[in-house]
């Protein structure tokens, strides 16, 4: 009989505790064992985990008022800047927004070592920070100047809102010039000398719902150490890209605007982190819970690292020109072997997405949903995809 | 039986002009290879080195080494891989030319052999989260 489940009663059997959940790892081998038809019919959920530098995040914070009234409109934490644009205690505050005063990249490769993303990191760790605002005065907002040292407590709103988090897959780092560069992908030895990549690959959340059948706006999630939502699709959401055979996209493709309570998160999963030479980042995990619907979706996620092909991108050269073409094309478990072959070449590789923490996401997830402390989101609405057009 | 040791020597400025290389090799008969060396301003600095000797001459080399006033440490005691603020992305395992920081398989953890550590600083620069410190 064909599998057909509902996240209405799947949600039923979390909360009597008889939900079979499993981690996207997990998955790949009962599938090997059982085959699909029976692993579907077994299988409610598979959680999936990712934990990379994510520089599309951000958090949405609000101060209180002060007395007397002030509508802020340059704020600094630590010395470094949030947007404060929008109404009058709010701001936002970035993840690559670097310190003020920062060398920067004057002396090449600059260190970048404090900015938003730091800043939100000693939030959730309950670290003291140094808040500081300026106004230029109304008459009903007359004060012009406050400074505060502030705790996540003294808040009154702090919510991460990350615009665009958990690529579905990326390009892969590489460098063919004969001079060490400095990017977003690491650092990349000259002539080919090693290889980056950042992906938790078979763990990774879109790649275990490749055309967004079950994750969209409301799916609830793992963020950060507490619980988030999928808000919106992420920016440069690209849903009609290349696939290869299993529908599997083969470059950066979907993304997903994230948003949670900063107040639930913890540092272990909201790490600041300077890129040397590049800039300020933030390292964020995100798990999503994938429904077990039926054998299709159990299929999508018994994905293994050997189906999941990435290109590698020339950071030295066509990258930054914004040239089309490749190195060639590399699936993700010959990346997790150490060493591909390119241009005839034996080349190390290195992760920048750690699996570790992937995993251990995926496991809190599954243990908060098997405790019942976690149902899934029904979308309230599909991401775009070829799947899911109007 | 020879050994084989990464050691650090620290001088201050009484006795960083001394030819302390020439008589751990004449004196002792130890063979260095020098890994690291750096004078400051101030005169202070260290000497990383690399060292096959025989154990009884290590011994006795590193009593007269104290016996003048420079301090003597393990390599591994200054480059310092904090395990805990790890998150295990592997980042450094990219920049480390010798595989002294290594990924693990399957379970795709970082590990430190600092055996093969050369003090080269690429860590430092390849770590986004600043786990990795060398301190002279």
């Amino acid at each position: 009989m064909e599998v057909k489940k509902t996240f209405a009663e799947i949600n039923e059997k979390i909360r009597k505790g008889t939900a079979v959940v499993v981690t996207a790892e997990e998955v790949i081998e009962i599938v090997k064992q059982e085959g699909t038809k029976k692993a579907a019919k077994k299988i409610d959920v598979v959680t999936t985990g990712t934990f990379g530098i994510m520089c599309s995040s951000g958090a949405f914070l609000n101060f209180g008022h002060t007395k007397p009234k002030m509508k802020m409109s340059k704020v600094w934490l630590n010395d470094v800047s949030a947007y404060a644009g929008i109404a009058a205690v709010d701001a936002y505050i970035g993840a690559t927004e670097v310190v003020e005063g920062d060398p920067l990249n004057i002396k090449h490769p600059g260190e970048f070592r404090y900015g938003g993303g730091h800043v939100i990191e000693d939030l959730v760790a309950g670290r003291e920070v140094k808040f500081r605002a300026t106004a230029y005065g109304t008459d009903c907002y007359p004060r012009t100047k406050f400074e505060k040292t502030i705790t996540l407590n003294d808040l009154r709103d702090a919510f991460m809102f990350s615009p665009r988090n958990t690529y579905q897959n990326y390009n892969i780092g590489a460098n063919t010039t004969d001079k060490t560069i400095y990017t977003y992908m690491g650092i990349l030895q000259p002539n080919l000398g090693n290889i980056t990549y950042s992906s938790a690959g078979q763990l990774s959340p879109l790649l275990n719902d490749p055309y967004f059948r079950t994750i969209g706006i409301g799916t609830r999630i793992f963020f950060g150490g507490g619980i988030g939502y999928v808000a919106w699709n992420g920016t440069q959401h690209d849903y009609d890209c290349e696939r290869n055979a299993k529908g599997i996209p083969t470059g950066g493709a979907g993304t997903l605007s994230l948003v949670g309570d900063l107040k639930q998160m913890t540092p272990e999963y909201l790490r600041g982190a300077s890129i040397t030479g590049y800039g300020c980042s933030l390292c964020t995990g995100v798990g999503i819970p994938i429904p077990i619907l039926d054998e299709e979706m159990l299929e999508f996620t018994a994905v293994s690292d050997a189906d999941i092909e990435g290109y590698i991108i020339d950071y030295g050269t066509k990258y930054p020109a914004a040239e089309p073409g490749n190195l060639g094309k590399v699936t993700y478990a010959e990346l997790k072997s150490g060493e591909v072959t390119v241009m005839g070449k034996k080349v190390p590789t290195a992760p920048l997405s750690s699996y570790p923490k992937a995993k251990k996401i995926a496991n809190t997830l599954k243990e908060w949903i098997e405790a019942g402390k976690f149902e899934l989101g029904e979308p309230t609405q599909l991401l775009p995809s070829p799947r899911n057009k109007e | 039986m020879n050994i084989t040791k990464k050691i650090v020597l620290q001088f201050t400025n009484n006795t960083v002009d001394q030819p302390i290389l020439y008589k751990l090799i004449k004196n002792y008969d130890l063979v260095p290879t020098i890994i690291k060396a750096e004078i400051n301003p101030h005169k202070d600095g260290f000497l990383a080195i690399e060292i096959e000797a025989a154990k009884e001459n290590y011994k006795n080399a590193l009593a007269w080494l104290k016996s003048i006033g420079i301090k003597v440490t393990s390599l591994d005691e200054q480059v310092i891989w904090n395990k805990d603020k790890c998150t295990h992305c592997g980042a450094c395992t990219g920049a480390c030319p010798t595989g002294a920081l290594y990924i693990k398989r399957p379970e795709m953890t970082v590990d430190f052999n600092s055996e093969k550590c050369i003090v080269c600083y690429q860590c430092l620069k390849a770590c986004p989260f600043k786990t990795i410190s060398v301190k002279f």
